[in-house]
């Protein structure tokens, strides 16, 4: 087994557990990190992707990389826009529940209190 | 294989439009939040107009040159560079867009105008930025040429909807924008895997080069098959519809006319790029029909929950879950007719005629439920009374707009459903007319249900909560009026959204 296969098989296990995790898991804050998991899978395998389309005498081919790089900012940008709704959920009802119908608990420390 | 590749890889007359189509909206957007406070609507509203006026330029280019407008990044050429085209497709949609954003931002004047004695407030200043930004990330989605640029758009309309849903800032909304949230990441990392795929495939991802490249081969299925399924979810096609209603019946009225109307468009334009361009040679008819199941399964659905809803907001919103059916139906129709070696233009056009006139009523009447809910206070059906007194001109354009879903002529939606039954009939899947005719009888439904409920007369003595003003009721009007006279595009003289299609082999030929 050469390595970019490796690297690629690598890629599959992480998406595989990714998914897994955003499709089960009920807390969001979970699901964003699986989210990130099976981004970090796509970005090996384009990692690996780019080695092997890599002509005689280069590292790898530059493209993928290029994009890569996009990619990378792109599901950052994502993550903090979801971390920041989860933040904000947690301040404005004080859980962060996905269920439709979920209680609306009264903040952790009701203000003016 | 034979392929003929109708737009040639230079940089057209006009083809810096486009650029200015994607520019001119990021641009205004930038200076609004320079501005801040009552500069950001006076921006947003310049920039409406000359939005509006660059989609008419483009039109103007590409029906006078009669193929693609197309503008090379830098002068370089695909497989090295980056490619903006605009074909008939793309053109039509830029325009509809153009004029649904003009209505919504005609309405949301007042809706979202700065409250005098407050220098600047969240709401309004959030909802203009983020109407710019949806409005370019759509343009960057109908024009971009390759598939990594079409991620990144679609991720930008995504950035831009999402806090569209909780402008209001209550728990509920902003559960429903993380659901939203929740989903479309699902949907653009698997669109993102497939089209790492391909490009370790083919080695390209520019849309014309990868159609000449593809092969029916396990790799193509793939990514065919995990692109298509991020992009239900995005698009909210039965089962994945979960996250819309709470989320476009939750936003302020404007917003959702904005997320019903055109943010879900998007990413169905793509995976009709997808089909039709990219895919053609490797998908097949069995792969359209299931497409198609799905599609005829949220018309069922979506139309029979909107029946049960007690809220007039959510019932538009379950009424958007049963519309997004009929744009799914027009693949196996256009597969069929392309097998038959017929032209799949009455497929194609039909579903993008249902797209549009779907943006433009749906548009409507989520803006006509928002000045109900001002006038009354509330949106309980059951509790209309008195709305055909307060506002007239409202009550006539939420009920064009329910025509032109359910399809009564002379609406866009009639004419789209027509091109869909008749493309069923010719394709002898009669299966597909029978779902559209039952859908729109159970539509008319709650359209009569909603009107009927509003004629009645108001009791004794009653005075609205609050009164509109007269320009918010006309956008409203104007556009479900659009929506209602949009089957006059029959008299068209040219079939524009054929213009520049590129020509690739349909399925099961050879």
């Amino acid at each position: 087994m050469n390595t970019p296969t490796l690297f690629g098989l690598c890629a599959v296990a992480l998406v595989g557990v990714g998914l897994y995790g955003l499709i089960v898991n009920p807390q969001p804050l979970r699901k964003i990190l699986a989210f990130n998991l099976i981004g970090s899978g796509v970005f090996l395998l384009f990692g690996a992707i780019a080695r092997r389309g890599a002509t005689v005498g280069m590292g790898g081919d530059p493209v993928p990389q290029a994009l890569l790089i996009t990619g990378i900012v792109v599901a950052f940008s994502a993550t903090a826009l979801a971390v920041a709704l989860v933040q904000r959920l947690f301040d404005e009802a004080g859980s962060v529940t996905l269920a439709p119908d979920a209680p609306a608990r009264a903040p952790v420390e009701p203000p003016d209190a | 294989m034979p392929h003929s590749l109708s737009t040639p890889d230079v940089t057209t007359p006009g083809g810096l439009l486009l650029v200015l189509a994607v520019l001119v909206p990021f641009v205004g957007m930038l200076a609004g939040m320079v501005l801040g406070g009552r500069g950001t609507r006076r921006v947003a509203l310049a920039i409406l107009v000359a939005g509006l006026a660059i989609a008419i330029a483009i039109a103007d280019a590409l029906v006078r040159s009669g193929a693609a407008v197309v503008y090379l990044l830098g002068g370089w050429a695909p497989p090295l560079g980056v490619a903006l085209r605009a074909d008939g497709l793309a053109v039509v949609m830029l325009l509809a867009v153009a004029v649904v954003i003009g209505g919504i931002g005609a309405y949301a004047r007042a809706d979202f105008g700065t409250p005098p004695g407050v220098r600047e407030a969240r709401a309004p200043l959030l909802f203009w930025l983020l109407l710019l930004a949806v409005w370019g990330s759509l343009n960057l989605v109908f024009v971009s040429g390759d598939l990594f640029t079409l991620y990144v758009a679609l991720e930008l309309l995504t950035f831009a909807g999402v806090p569209l849903v909780s402008l209001g800032g209550s728990p509920e909304t902003l559960r429903s924008a993380l659901r939203y949230l929740l989903y479309a990441l699902f949907g653009s990392v698997l669109y993102l895997l497939g089209a790492v795929l391909l490009y370790g495939a083919y080695g390209t991802l520019d849309i014309l080069l990868l159609a000449t490249r593809v092969h029916p081969e396990p790799v193509a299925w793939a990514a065919a098959a995990l692109m298509t399924v991020g992009l239900l979810a995005k698009t909210a096609l039965f089962p994945l519809h979960l996250w819309l209603p709470p989320a476009h019946a939750g936003a302020p009225a404007a917003a959702s006319a904005v997320l019903s109307g055109l943010v879900i468009k998007g990413s169905w334009f793509l995976a009709v790029r997808l089909w039709l361009d990219v895919f053609a040679g490797v998908v097949t008819v069995p792969s359209a029909q299931t497409l198609a199941a799905l599609g005829a399964a949220a018309i069922l659905v979506g139309n029979i929950v909107a029946l049960r809803q007690a809220r007039l907001k959510l019932l538009i919103a379950y009424s958007t879950v049963a519309q997004i059916g009929y744009l799914f139906l027009m693949f196996p129709l256009a597969a069929g007719l392309a097998a038959a070696q017929l032209d799949d233009a009455a497929a194609v056009n039909g579903g993008l005629l249902q797209a549009i006139s779907h943006a433009t009523a749906k548009a409507a009447m989520f803006m006509a439920a928002g000045l109900v809910y001002t006038t009354l206070g509330h949106d309980r059906i059951a509790d209309l009374r008195g709305v055909a007194r307060a506002l007239p001109m409202t009550l006539v354009a939420f009920a064009l707009g329910g025509a032109s879903l359910i399809g009564l002529p002379p609406s866009g939606g009639f004419l789209a459903k027509w091109l869909l039954v008749s493309a069923a009939i010719t394709t002898a899947q009669w299966w597909w007319a029978l779902v559209m005719l039952v859908g729109g009888l159970l539509t008319s439904a709650y359209v009569f249900i909603v009107v009927v409920r509003a004629l009645a007369p108001a009791p004794e003595g009653w005075t609205p909560k609050a009164s509109v003003p007269c320009y918010q009721q006309a956008a409203v009007l104007a556009l479900a009026l659009g929506s209602f006279l949009l089957g006059m595009a029959v008299f068209c003289p040219v079939d524009v959204a054929g213009i520049g299609r590129a020509v690739v082999p349909g399925i099961g030929s050879p």
